[in-house]
């Protein structure tokens, strides 16, 4: 199945200052469903040199091709979402206070209390409660409701921000020793990753990548970005929950999702798409071969981009990769940083070692 | 006749006792290629793994049709395997507690296993969560299975008589007509694409995409539909007996009216027991057909099934029988839609 190709040896990701300043930019971007020009720009910056063969699509996916010069390059769709789960201001009460509603799968516990930034002027504002002094034990049980809860700007913001502005947490990337902590980093990683694959393309792909928009809503991006692309093969890299805290009785949680340090999570099955059989096959002899950690995410819910992506024109093969990370979709996620690496430098063997031949029909059980 | 209906149920048995959840076709898709290779012009897999059977071409007043049956099944994949060996599962496809209880299952590697419960608190109701497989594994290290390990429900086929039970009746009895309809067509202008699908409990995945790759001028899916014929059961038409149901409309579509009539029409002229089909809840490969590209006329032939999506669906023989004729005769003349 898998021919030897010396490049995969020759790309060893790291985590350089470079490299964190890129992912902290993208991290801390405000780029929630539907108006993700704040990443898009991060993008095209990175990618200057693909500029001919880069463009923005009708519905804001950024895709590029980057042609390699083997014989008989199998072409490759390769999607990570722009944007991120977040709010959006919908009405304004006066007093710096406006209603909002949220875009995307936010859990409403989450959202009291914190410090956030609205429109692209990143203007600050607290998604704020009655102070702990003035409530009852009655009202503290109860969780607040999205509709009863309000961004406040203060009085001088709010004539900086619009109904319509979209408004993420206020959370800037730190490293915690072997771990990043930032928002977004579903799927920022995987933006992150993209660019560093588009700069490190093995020649025998052509890598057909697009920076998709709407994910968080319904793969909508990805949907449109693989019916322009057509490729042979699709791929998400997307970012998973690891829900892998110690057990209080000891116990194996056998709900875990992922676990941090266990690697690159493959999908055998979620919501959206059973991973083919050929390609998560491919994707764990390379690890093997490489010595790469990964693990299967549990077949469970969820989504991702490869969900449009095989149901695209007369069907594409098509498989996900995420970075585990803890306290998913929350004001500030946790992922280890060798997960994260390991995750792109799988990708890189994996598209390294790729040939036509595992497209085989009959491999396909 | 009867020997024709002994192929019918020769294929039948076949394909039923093939195991073939959702994403794990491969075994069924070739014992389907095997039987009907011969039958057709042209075959192959595409690239989500549906089986695609062409048969004729297109000759003058005639239409490029497709005709889906999908072969996928129910099932369950492993998502945990603790110390002792026993596996926990998710769904593939719409599997409810209740039929899992005592099930036997066949994972396509061979093995096989029970579903075992844990303890429920009084007036408790069983959930998924509180399932697992019970592989005769005695540890993690010696059991046979691993995360992402896919089985199928595990029973024989039954012939009652009149009355045919099996899993995966849903969908293999419609492949069976599908099949024994593509081998009975001697002469058509329709250049007919019979649709072996694959992930249609899944979300009608594989015909999606087929759809595409045909492009067809006139769908039909073949598929099985719930009855109202059993004590204090839904309230429904449709009975087990009383011929092919023609499907008005699902929860996934409205089947194109033209198609309706034209099936109706069929039946009259055959002098078949027909039925009108409106189904509450469930959705076939029609609604992938028919909003392929710029749209395509679509129906649904179903065949009455009880107890779908258990173990033990049963089909009625003549209902089958003549699901092939109106589909054979559907297919063998010029379409006027």
């Amino acid at each position: 199945m898998a021919r030897k190709v010396e490049t995969s040896k020759k790309y060893s990701p790291k985590l350089g200052k470079k490299e964190l300043n890129l992912l902290t930019r993208l991290s801390n971007a405000l780029s929630v469903s539907g108006d993700e020009q704040e990443v898009r720009e991060i993008v095209y910056e990175e990618l200057k040199k693909f500029k001919d063969s880069m463009h923005t699509d009708a519905m804001g996916n950024v895709l590029v091709r980057r042609e390699g010069t083997g014989n008989d390059r199998v072409r490759v769709m390769i999607a990570a979402h722009m944007d991120e789960v977040g709010m959006m201001l919908t009405k304004e009460d006066g007093d710096g206070l406006f209603e909002f509603v949220v875009i995307g799968g936010v859990d409403p516990r989450q959202l009291v209390g914190k410090p956030v930034i609205v429109g692209r002027s990143h203007i600050p504002g607290v998604i704020g409660a009655k102070a702990i002094h003035l409530t009852t034990k009655e009202e503290r049980e109860q969780v607040l409701k999205v509709s009863s809860l309000r961004i406040d700007v203060g009085l001088g913001g709010s004539k900086l921000v619009e109904i319509g502005d979209r408004a993420t947490f206020a959370t800037s990337l730190a490293v915690l020793g072997p771990s990043l902590r930032g928002k977004a980093l579903d799927d920022r990683l995987g933006v992150f990753n993209l660019i560093q694959l588009l700069k490190n393309a093995p020649e025998n792909v052509d890598l057909l990548a697009a920076f998709t928009v709407q994910e968080e809503l319904g793969l909508r991006g990805a949907k449109v970005a693989a019916y322009h692309f057509n490729p042979e093969i699709g791929i998400a890299m997307d970012s998973t929950p690891a829900n892998d805290m110690p057990h209080f009785d000891g116990e194996v949680n056998p709900t875990h999702n992922t676990k941090l340090d266990g690697g690159p999570a493959i999908y055998l099955m979620d919501g959206a798409t059973i991973g083919d059989r050929r390609l998560v096959k491919w994707l764990t002899e390379t690890a093997d071969a490489e010595k790469i950690p990964w693990q299967y995410r549990q077949p469970g819910r969820g989504g991702t981009d490869a969900g449009a992506i095989h149901k695209s024109r007369a069907g594409i093969p098509s498989v996900s990769v995420s970075v585990p990370q803890r306290y998913l979709h929350s004001p500030a996620g946790l992922v280890r940083i060798d997960d994260e690496l390991n995750t792109l430098k799988l990708m890189h063997a994996a598209l390294s070692r790729l040939d036509r031949s595992i497209l085989n029909p009959q491999e396909n059980k | 006749m009867a020997k024709k209906s002994n192929d019918l149920l020769d294929v039948l048995q076949m394909l039923v006792e093939t195991p073939g959840p959702s994403g794990s076709e491969h075994l069924i898709r070739s014992k389907i290629e095997d039987d009907i290779r011969d039958h057709v012009d042209e075959i192959y897999t595409d690239a989500l793994g549906n089986l695609v059977a062409k048969k004729g071409s297109k000759k003058e007043g005639g239409k490029r049709v497709m005709v889906s049956s999908h072969v996928d099944e129910i099932g369950l994949m492993v998502t945990h395997i603790d110390d002792n060996g026993f596996a926990r599962f998710i769904t593939i496809g719409g599997v409810s507690p209740f039929t899992c209880i005592g099930g036997r299952v066949l994972f396509m590697n061979g093995s096989q296993g029970v579903i075992g419960m844990e303890r429920l608190d009084k007036d408790e109701h069983p959930s998924l969560e509180k399932l697992f497989i019970d592989t005769g594994a005695t540890s993690k290290t010696d059991s046979k299975i691993g995360v992402g390990d896919v089985a199928g429900f595990e029973r024989p086929f039954v012939n009652l008589g009149k009355r045919l039970v099996a899993k995966s009746m849903d969908d293999r009895a419609a492949v069976a007509v599908a099949i024994e309809a593509l081998k009975a067509i001697k002469k058509s202008p329709n250049e007919i694409y019979f649709v072996f699908s694959v992930q249609e409990e899944v979300g009608l995945r594989g015909a999606i995409t087929a759809a595409y790759g045909v492009d067809p001028e006139v769908g039909i899916a073949v598929d099985v539909t719930r009855t109202g014929d059993t004590p204090k059961g839904v309230k429904m038409e449709v009975a087990l007996g009383k011929g092919p149901a023609i499907k008005v409309r699902d929860s996934s579509f409205i089947a194109d009216p033209r198609v309706v009539n034209w099936m109706v029409d069929e039946a009259k002229a055959q002098n078949l027991p027909y039925q009108m089909e409106v189904l509450e809840a469930g959705g076939t490969d029609g609604a992938a057909i028919q909003r392929t590209r710029a749209g395509v006329p679509a129906g649904c032939l179903s065949i009455p099934c009880r107890y779908i999506h258990s173990p033990s669906e049963m089909v009625d023989a003549d209902d089958l029988q003549h699901c092939v004729s109106l589909l054979a005769g559907l297919l063998s003349k010029e379409i006027g839609i």
